[in-house]
């Protein structure tokens, strides 16, 4: 039995961690909207490249940040969790 | 203009330059024998923390790990040190060595920055932004050396994120405590909470953005070696001896992955933190009101 409840704990981590990262599409769609309008910002006026590309950079960090929290927490589920778990189910089963 | 330039002959400087570039190189020397000499080697796909060399027992404050990213993060200051000194040594009011000229270009470049980030009041910030940027790109560059970059550490970047969030708050309250609470209840009272959230959210997801940024490119480089050694391994397994363990695909291939996430990601989030900082800081001061309060007291005094 033991096994099988330390295996739905590493499995469900791992679901878990994959799931997390559909995250991940939100920050695509819009960094790429916005690399989109900063390219025809830069087409339209040619002389503002520099500004236009500091800007867009700044933007899609920030529009970055919401995927970089659904990796940090894909990464703790990963890496961090299991072994929190495991530890929990062996302290209730006082083993 | 080139006749003007000309190179000092000085055998003591030339001595100086030299000691200069050691105590550059010397750190990161260092930060290698350390990792070469105390980290156990990892062995496939392994993505461990900071290794901590030694734990200090403290009489108050219980155990301290002395961590490999406590020690990089020194490295680094150090290397920035001389670096610094090696660039402004011998300056000279006219004409001047190339290094002169770089170090000249810095600071233009950081002045010239700060000053159309945050206006003419916080020109006084270029020295601070210009460490946070120095040191922010180093310590992600150091991964080039194989080193671990103290940035990929959470703790060193919410230590960053909370002095910014200090310095956010110390010019917020420039117009007096009771200016800053009213800010909260902007544009509608009961948006209060919201505001404090936010407020919070500010050092919390500057931290994890640098932090994940840098992390997530160690982890997949780690998956990327690991990828291509089970490659090599399927492919050419089949070569006698050495050769057939010999991890072939991962000669090269790797170092274009490297171009992205070490060095473009690195400075880039250093320049982002750097100006988020700036934003933050600027946008945080209630410039007219605060204008308006040291016109009243010039009023009043005099």
């Amino acid at each position: 039995m033991l096994e099988l409840a330390i295996g739905i704990i590493l499995g469900c981590c791992a679901l878990g961690a994959g799931t997390a990262m559909i995250a991940g599409i939100g920050p695509g769609i819009g960094e790429g909207n916005a690399v989109a309008k900063a390219c025809e910002a830069i087409g339209r006026q040619p002389e503002s490249r520099s500004a236009v590309t500091t800007t867009m950079l700044m933007g899609c960090a920030v529009a970055e940040t919401t995927g970089l929290y659904a990796l940090v927490i894909a990464i703790l589920l990963i890496f961090v969790a299991p072994g929190y778990l495991v530890n929990i189910l062996m302290n209730t089963l006082g083993r | 203009m080139t006749h003007n330039i000309k190179q000092p002959t000085d055998p003591r400087f030339a001595l100086k330059d030299r000691l200069l570039l050691v105590g550059m190189a010397l750190p990161l020397v260092t930060g290698m024998v350390l990792k070469a000499l105390f980290v156990p080697p990892a062995n496939g796909i392994e993505i461990s923390g900071a290794h901590i060399f030694l734990t200090v027992k403290l009489p108050v404050l219980g155990d301290w790990p002395i961590t490999e990213t406590q020690v990089n993060s020194w490295l680094v200051m150090v290397t920035i040190f001389f670096f610094c000194r090696w660039l402004t040594h011998g300056l000279q009011p006219e004409g001047g060595t190339r290094r002169q000229h770089v170090a000249e270009w810095i600071v233009e470049q950081t002045d010239g920055l700060v000053q159309s980030n945050m206006g003419d009041y916080f020109k006084d910030f270029s020295p601070f932004i210009g460490a946070v940027l120095a040191l922010s790109a180093f310590s992600s560059l150091i991964s080039l050396l194989g080193l671990f970059p103290p940035t990929s550490d959470i703790n060193v970047t919410a230590g960053w994120a909370l002095l910014v969030f200090f310095l956010i708050t110390y010019y917020k309250m420039k117009c007096g405590p009771l200016h800053y609470l009213k800010s909260f209840g902007e544009p509608v009272a009961f948006l209060a909470p919201l505001n404090v959230i936010s407020e919070f959210a500010t050092p919390v997801s500057m931290a994890f953005r640098h932090y994940g940024n840098i992390l997530s490119g160690t982890v997949i480089s780690v998956l990327m070696a690991a990828a291509l050694q089970g490659l090599t391994q399927l492919l050419l397994g089949w070569l006698p001896g050495f050769l057939g363990e010999f991890p072939f695909f991962r000669i090269g291939l790797p170092a274009v992955l490297s171009v992205y996430f070490d060095l473009f990601s690195g400075c880039l989030q250093a320049f982002i933190f750097a100006m988020l900082t700036m934003l933050y800081v600027a946008g945080g001061f209630p410039e007219d009101d605060y204008k308006k309060k040291q016109a009243k007291k010039k009023i009043r005094n005099a």
